[in-house]
């Protein structure tokens, strides 16, 4: 038995084969070149997939309102007052303040939630975590670190409001200022 | 004392400010982690608790409070609600498996005290095997429980709502149960540290526990004299700091996630003076009755500076001073860590008394980066 055991092809410290001969380099090229295709098969088959699951985020139909809607005419809205007609479809607020009426976004800027509107209070109110906001949309209690966003609002030609959710207005970069955040009447 | 005094007695005392003050002044005496209080605790006689008569009586009482919940108009619904059933059994379970604990960890106290081996202790000959000893327990046990589950999801219903919908979120909106004391977090900090950065570290600092605890006593038997720092700091941070936050969660909080006493009527419009202002505003606008700086990092630098020294100055100091046999023992790397995991959980009762004392939202605020702290 022990003279025919066959001394390992790659022992350590065996010198039957010089480290790097022909046959020896062959092999490893083709290692490697099997290796490359693997890895490319592998890296193609991966990034096929993720190319199919990221198209799979973009429907091809959207089933939800859009994004720009007409809301009425400025005489609609009472001075001082908070309509909520489209806060179910829309995620909006229309406030009408002393001078201006603005759109406010629905979600908390704490986690996102959706606060509700209490009239008797005066303001909007986290049932989360107890954020508050005045009317205007400044945060002034519990966490919420910044005020409701404002979309984009303007007039049409027919008189008529439009909002549009795909642009959107923040206080603490200073853009409330901006002319299309909100409505002169 | 009348019935209705003393329900707006218990109402009173539940507000948060109170009965959080109330159980983290009165934990040190009921777990003593060092001489002076465990002299206060046995001259007071809080150690009755632990007790097979403190025991009862705690139960007692515990159910006495339930019994009058569940015949008050306003408790009754809460306690009855599908969804804060688990928290009774919670409230019932953590007492008494704590009490247990506490209980035979005291008995043997007083066996190592006169010189006798502590109650678990085994011959070394007289083997238990796991299989079939232990593995047949842990199978009945599976099998009452799975037995306990049928029953209860007969019994009860479970709280399905209506289909959700986005513009109408349910008043108050409560997670379930096992979150809401990261939900009672996120009331005092940001998303990003009160549900990222904490579980984080809840996670990770429960698993260094056994590389940062090098006491070797108590293994494989109860005491409580002879890791009684340990017990007290795990203790606070569990019953206090995540239980307790639990039940506040399940039943001190109503509509607008404004605090109510047990008792209390959920009052929709109940009208609670919460205007919280960021420790910038306070500095420049309240103290200096200047504007705010228009640059950020200035706007902020006392918060910044506020928490360097928390997190980076604190440590050293405590190093030099107070810790210094600790760190000796313990060595930099263990009292490093020791120190991120008991910074970060005391982080948070500071933050609930900074926002209780004055009102304080954000020690940090740069919502221009979402960067709150």
């Amino acid at each position: 038995m022990s003279e025919n055991k066959q001394a390992p092809r790659a022992a350590v410290g065996s010198s039957t084969t010089s480290p790097g001969s022909d046959n020896n380099d062959i092999r490893r090229r083709g290692f490697f070149r099997w290796l490359a295709l693997g890895w490319l098969a592998f890296a193609a088959a991966t990034g096929g997939f993720f190319i199919v699951i990221i198209r799979f985020l973009y429907p091809n139909v959207l089933f939800e309102p859009p994004q720009t809607f007409k809301i009425g005419f400025p005489d609609e809205f009472s001075p001082n007052s908070v309509d909520t007609r489209f806060k179910k479809k829309h995620n909006a607020w229309v406030v009408r303040d002393d001078e201006s009426i603005f759109a406010l976004s629905t979600t908390c800027t704490h986690l996102g939630c959706t606060p509700n509107w209490l009239l008797t209070e005066n303001k909007f109110k986290c049932p989360c975590h107890g954020s508050g906001f005045r009317i205007t949309g400044i945060n002034f209690e519990g966490p919420a670190p910044r005020p409701l966003e404002r979309f984009k609002i303007g007039l049409l030609d027919d008189g008529q409001i439009l909002v549009d959710k795909t642009k959107s207005y923040k206080w603490e970069k200073g853009e409330w200022e901006n002319k299309d955040s909100f409505l002169k009447v | 004392m009348s019935l209705a005094a003393l329900k707006s007695v218990i109402d009173a005392i539940s507000a948060p400010t109170i009965s959080f003050t109330i159980l983290t002044v009165a934990f040190p005496f009921f777990f003593p982690p060092t001489d002076w209080f465990e002299k206060i605790h046995r001259k007071l006689g809080f150690w009755r608790l632990w007790t097979k008569k403190g025991g009862i009586i705690g139960l007692l009482l515990i159910t006495a409070f339930f019994v009058l919940g569940y015949f008050d108009k306003n408790f009754n619904i809460t306690l009855t609600k599908p969804d804060n059933f688990p928290i009774v059994l919670l409230i019932y379970s953590m007492f008494f498996y704590i009490w247990l604990g506490m209980y035979k960890a005291y008995q043997n106290d007083e066996r190592l005290d006169a010189g006798l081996k502590p109650n678990e202790y085994n011959d070394p000959d007289d083997k238990v095997l796991v299989w079939p000893d232990l593995v047949y327990i842990e199978f009945i046990a599976l099998i009452l429980f799975q037995v306990f589950l049928i029953v209860w999801s007969i019994l009860v219903a479970a709280p399905i709502e209506e289909p959700a919908n986005p513009a109408a979120t349910p008043n108050p909106s409560k997670a379930p149960w096992y979150f809401l004391g990261l939900q009672e977090m996120l009331v005092y900090f940001d998303p990003w540290l009160a549900g990222v950065v904490f579980p984080t570290m809840i996670i990770l600092g429960l698993m260094a526990i056994p590389y940062m605890d090098i006491n070797k006593k108590g293994d494989g038997y109860y005491t409580f004299k002879e890791r009684r720092v340990g017990i007290f700091i795990f203790m606070y941070g569990w019953i206090v700091l995540w239980l307790f936050l639990i039940v506040i969660g399940t039943f001190f909080r109503g509509p607008n996630w404004n605090f109510f006493g047990p008792f209390e009527y959920w009052d929709t419009h109940k009208v609670v003076a919460l205007n919280n202002v960021n420790l910038s505003e306070l500095f420049w606008v309240k103290l200096l009755a200047k504007g705010l700086p228009s640059n950020i990092l200035i706007r902020e630098s006392l918060g910044f500076i506020a928490v360097f020294v928390y997190l980076f100055v604190l440590p050293v100091i405590l190093i030099k001073t107070k810790l210094k046999g600790t760190y000796e023992t313990y060595g930099p790397t263990r009292f490093v860590s020791l120190m991120i995991f008991g910074l970060g959980m005391l982080a948070l009762p500071i933050k609930m008394y900074l926002r209780w004392a004055i009102n304080l939202k954000y020690i940090v605020a740069i919502p221009e980066w979402f960067f709150n702290i």
